[in-house]
């Protein structure tokens, strides 16, 4: 599903964030990834949603080839893997119908269909009765159950979260965990990179440790493994 | 494109627009006051122009005809005038004519010198390729034969000639100065509109809008401000200009000046100034946020 192989990314400012690393994700695993700060991790991420593109090497999301996707493709790639950020970036002057109906416009779905799925997606995340709120009217852990909930409306295949938990307070932190444990239950990837060492020690999945720009460790159902 | 996304763009422009109040205040007030600026200027420098050219058409030479001179003689002196270099056109105009042109001018009471009592000239009115060479012509005409006088404003008509050249040139580069300023302005100002929202173009980017998809409602957002801006001054421009037309126009009659009437002028101005606006405006946007879509 996902697949880099000997992938290198220097930055134009002389830095090498990635550094000959490969691997093999599968349709429907959940992934922690998780490393010390500067180690890569986030470069890692941003190449599977081609935010970056490697210097060298080639990454594979599905049929794309993200290495030689031309400019104009990017959008039907985002639109099969969904992004959750630490910052939560919801569109501040919309609502929270709004902010998750937009992903869906997008892709110029009929209005009725559209609805139908927002709020489903919005039930999911346990927020249906907040869609005429904006998201400065809402908690920390309300707006990212918003942001996940636009990231899997139109039902990626890959779900990118970017250190989800990093603003929460920890109970908030265990229900988002809840949240994307359903949505890889019902089949979606979930790639998550975090610093969260209670979250990766007791809800075991596959955990990569990105160190100097290389997978250091891959190991199923594994621990944080660093001290905290 | 699905007509409910267009349908989409349009309503997402709008909304954006009464969102972003300040910011479109702002932007409006910008296209306007430099709108205003270059449709005042392009007003007036036309018509100083147009008045420049009127009162260089109106510069004849004027070769008035001797009493003494006989049907033949008239005609060799016509044949002389016409050989003359850079004559345009020589026009007989019989004194009988030229009493009409006073009657029309100046009302009926010259009536009185109708028929033998008619005290004017024959007059052959000469027109030079160039205004320029007025003078030189006028010189020569004074030496052939039957030539009672000749007319032309003289020093005075040369004068004229330069400094209308002069204030042509300088308009032509008033009026392109301005509107590469208006240009400037234009798109500058909604560039800073669109600095504010980078965040936001950033996150439609992430949830794999297309980069058209994106453009449009700026587009739209961009041509609608231009519009707006641009109908402010067009208003006060051509109701100074209707108002102002006739008042000056009242001093000018009976003269051969004239300003530029407002059909076409005034409404090629308007034409211009709203296509300027809406152009600006929609390609300030879409110059704008093409940094911001490269995520």
């Amino acid at each position: 599903m996902i697949e880099m192989s000997n992938v290198y990314k220097k930055y134009s400012n002389g830095i090498t964030a990635i550094n000959g690393l490969d691997v093999r994700i599968e349709q429907g695993e959940f992934v922690y990834v998780v490393g010390p700060s500067g180690a890569g991790k986030s470069t890692f991420i941003k190449m599977i949603y081609r935010e970056e593109v490697p210097t060298k090497g080639t990454v594979k999301v599905g049929e794309f080839d993200l290495v030689n996707l031309k400019p104009k493709k990017i959008p039907f790639l985002r639109r099969h893997v969904g992004v959750v950020f630490q910052d939560f970036k919801l569109l501040p002057r919309l609502t929270v119908y709004e902010n998750v109906a937009y992903a869906m416009q997008v892709l110029e779905k009929n209005p009725k269909q559209i609805q139908k799925r927002v709020l489903e997606v919005l039930d999911l995340v346990g927020l249906k009765h907040k869609v005429r709120m904006f998201p400065n009217e809402l908690s920390g852990g309300e707006q990212q159950r918003i942001a996940i909930a636009r990231a899997i409306a139109n039902m990626p295949r890959v779900l990118i979260a970017d250190e989800p938990t990093g603003n929460l307070d920890p109970e908030t932190a265990w229900g988002i965990m809840d949240l994307l444990e359903e949505i890889n239950n019902q089949g979606t990837t979930i790639i998550m990179a975090t610093h969260n060492s209670e979250i990766v020690n007791r809800v075991r999945h596959r955990v990569l440790a990105v160190e100097n720009g290389r997978i250091a460790r891959d190991q199923e159902e594994g621990e944080y493994g660093y001290e905290v | 494109m699905k007509f409910r996304t267009v349908k989409r763009h349009i309503a997402e422009s709008f909304r954006s627009i009464i969102r972003n109040g300040w910011m479109t205040l702002a932007a409006i007030s910008a296209v306007a006051v430099t709108l205003l600026l270059v449709g005042s200027f392009i007003a007036l420098l036309m018509n100083v122009n147009k008045l420049a050219s009127d009162i260089e058409n109106d510069v004849s030479i004027r070769v008035h005809v001797d009493l003494a001179a006989e049907e033949a003689d008239r005609e060799a002196l016509q044949e002389s005038l016409e050989g003359l270099e850079n004559v345009e056109s020589v026009e007989f105009s019989s004194r009988e004519e030229e009493l009409d042109n006073v009657i029309g001018s100046y009302g009926d009471a010259f009536g009185l010198f109708d028929g033998d009592n008619n005290p004017l000239y024959d007059v052959f009115v000469v027109n030079t390729t160039t205004p320029e060479q007025t003078a030189e012509v006028a010189q020569q005409a004074e030496t052939l034969d039957y030539v009672a006088e000749v007319n032309y404003g003289g020093s005075d008509a040369d004068r004229l000639f330069k400094v209308m050249g002069t204030v042509r040139n300088v308009g032509v580069v008033i009026i392109v100065a301005l509107v590469f300023t208006a240009v400037f302005l234009i798109a500058n100002t909604i560039r800073i509109t669109i600095f504010s929202r980078r965040t936001e173009i950033e996150i439609m980017k992430l949830v794999g809008a297309t980069n058209w998809f994106i453009r449009w409602p700026f587009l739209i957002e961009g041509a609608l401000i231009g519009l707006i801006g641009a109908l402010i001054p067009v208003s006060i421009i051509s109701y100074v200009y209707l108002r102002g037309f006739d008042t000056i126009m009242n001093y000018l009659s009976g003269t051969y000046f004239a300003l530029l009437p407002p059909n076409p002028f005034l409404i090629l101005l308007v034409a211009a100034l709203l296509s300027i606006g809406v152009i600006i405006g929609s390609l300030g946007s879409a110059m704008s946020i093409r940094k911001f879509l490269k995520v």
